[in-house]
C-alpha cells in the first residue's frame, strides 16, 4: 500500500483505476456487513416488484465502503478521511463492471497546518456514471505528520467558508 | 405556503430519537466490512500500524451508520426496527410507501474505537414540494444523524436526501 505525502500530490492528478465485477455476493456481502436487512439488497423479486429495479442493487453505505477503501489504497493508512458526499444517480446491479475513477481537485493546508486534498470521484458502469462523490482527505505534510493524532480545534473537516 | 402536514412542518429543525447502539463497537464487523470491498488498510488489520498510527485499532470511518442499525429481530420485539426511523416516518405520514437515498453527506470527527458504544439523533433539515422523477411522483427529503460517543464526543455527522414515492405505472 503506498503511503503518500502532501508535495507527491498536485491539482489535476489522475488516481489510478479500480474496477469491480459486481455479482449478487457482492451486493449481499455488503448489504450484511453494513447490517442493512432492506429486502432491495438481497431480495430480486422484491427489488424488482416494490423498487422497480432490474435487480438487487448495491446500498448506500457500502457504496461509501468502496469510495473509502478507493481513497486509502491511493493515499495509504496515515491519511485520514475527512468528508465524503456523494450522489447516486443510478444504481449499481449483479452483473455490472464498476470502475472507479479520481482526480485531485484540490491541494492546501488549513489554519492548523493540516494537509487536505479534495478529490472528485466519478463511479461508472459502461458509459453511465452511476455516482459522483466529493472528498476532503488529510494527507501527511511529511513523512513525520500523522492526521490521525489531530483532535477538538486541530482537527478541521469542513473546509473553511470564503472570506 | 406549504402543502406539508402541520405534523410535518414541526419536525423540521427538532432533534429526535436521541437513540444509543445495540452493541459495542466490535472488530467482527470491522473485518466483514473490510472484506466486503476488499479493503486491506492495515490499520485495520495489523496491530503493531494500528498502535502506531492511530492509537489502537479503529473502525472505518465509513463504517459510521454500521453501529446504531438495529438488529432484525431482538427478543420481546414487536415490530420490525429500523434504522433512519425519520426516513419511515416520513413514508408513512406522507403517504409514499416506496423510498429510495440518492445523496450521503459524512463529516467525521473523533475515530470510532473499539469498545464505544454510540448515540445517535436525527434532525429533519428539509421536505421538498412534490416531484416526478423516472421512479414515481413524491418528495425529497433532507435529515441529519449526529453521531457522538460514550464520552460526548462528536464522531460525525450524516446527511441523508431521501426520495419518498408512488410508484409510477408501467
Amino acid at each position: 500500500m503506498s503511503a503518500i505525502t502532501l508535495d507527491q500530490v498536485s491539482v489535476g492528478q489522475e488516481l489510478p483505476e479500480l474496477r469491480i465485477d459486481v455479482t449478487p455476493t457482492t451486493v449481499v456481502l455488503g448489504a450484511l456487513a453494513t447490517r442493512d436487512w432492506r429486502p432491495m439488497h438481497h431480495d430480486k423479486d422484491f427489488a424488482i416488484e416494490r423498487n422497480g429495479t432490474k435487480h438487487v442493487f448495491i446500498n448506500t453505505p457500502h457504496n461509501a465502503a468502496y469510495f473509502e477503501r478507493y481513497i486509502t489504497d491511493w493515499t495509504g493508512p496515515r491519511s485520514r478521511l475527512g468528508k465524503i458526499q456523494f450522489r447516486m444517480s443510478d444504481s449499481v446491479f449483479p452483473g455490472d463492471e464498476m470502475v472507479f475513477h479520481g482526480r485531485v481537485e484540490g491541494v492546501g493546508t488549513d489554519d492548523q497546518g493540516c494537509g487536505w486534498v479534495d478529490l472528485v470521484i466519478w463511479l461508472t458502469v459502461g458509459d453511465t456514471t452511476t455516482t459522483r462523490c466529493n472528498a476532503r482527505v488529510a494527507v501527511p505534510t511529511s513523512a513525520d505528520d500523522n492526521p490521525w493524532k489531530r483532535k477538538g480545534d486541530a482537527w478541521k473537516p469542513e473546509p473553511a467558508a470564503a472570506a | 405556503m406549504s402543502d406539508l402536514p402541520a405534523e410535518v412542518e414541526g419536525w423540521i429543525g427538532q432533534r429526535r430519537y436521541e437513540e444509543f447502539g445495540e452493541f459495542d463497537v466490535e472488530r467482527g464487523y470491522i473485518f466483514s466490512s473490510c472484506a466486503s470491498v476488499q479493503n486491506g488498510n492495515p490499520i485495520y488489520w495489523d496491530e503493531k500500524t494500528a498502535n502506531e498510527i492511530t492509537g489502537g485499532f479503529i473502525a472505518p470511518p465509513t463504517m459510521i451508520s454500521v453501529w446504531f442499525r438495529p438488529h432484525y429481530w431482538s427478543p420481546g420485539r414487536t415490530e420490525e426496527a429500523v434504522a433512519l426511523k425519520l426516513h419511515f416516518d416520513l413514508k408513512e405520514k406522507l403517504g409514499l410507501p416506496e423510498a429510495v437515498m440518492s445523496d450521503n453527506t459524512i463529516t467525521f470527527y473523533e475515530p470510532v474505537r473499539i469498545g464505544d458504544r454510540l448515540k445517535t439523533t436525527q434532525i429533519l433539515r428539509s421536505v421538498s414540494a412534490l416531484k416526478t422523477t423516472k421512479l414515481g411522483t413524491g418528495r425529497f427529503w433532507v435529515f441529519d444523524v449526529e453521531v457522538e460517543n460514550q464520552h460526548g464526543e462528536l464522531c460525525a455527522v450524516e446527511s441523508y436526501t431521501g426520495f419518498g414515492y408512488v410508484k409510477k405505472e408501467d
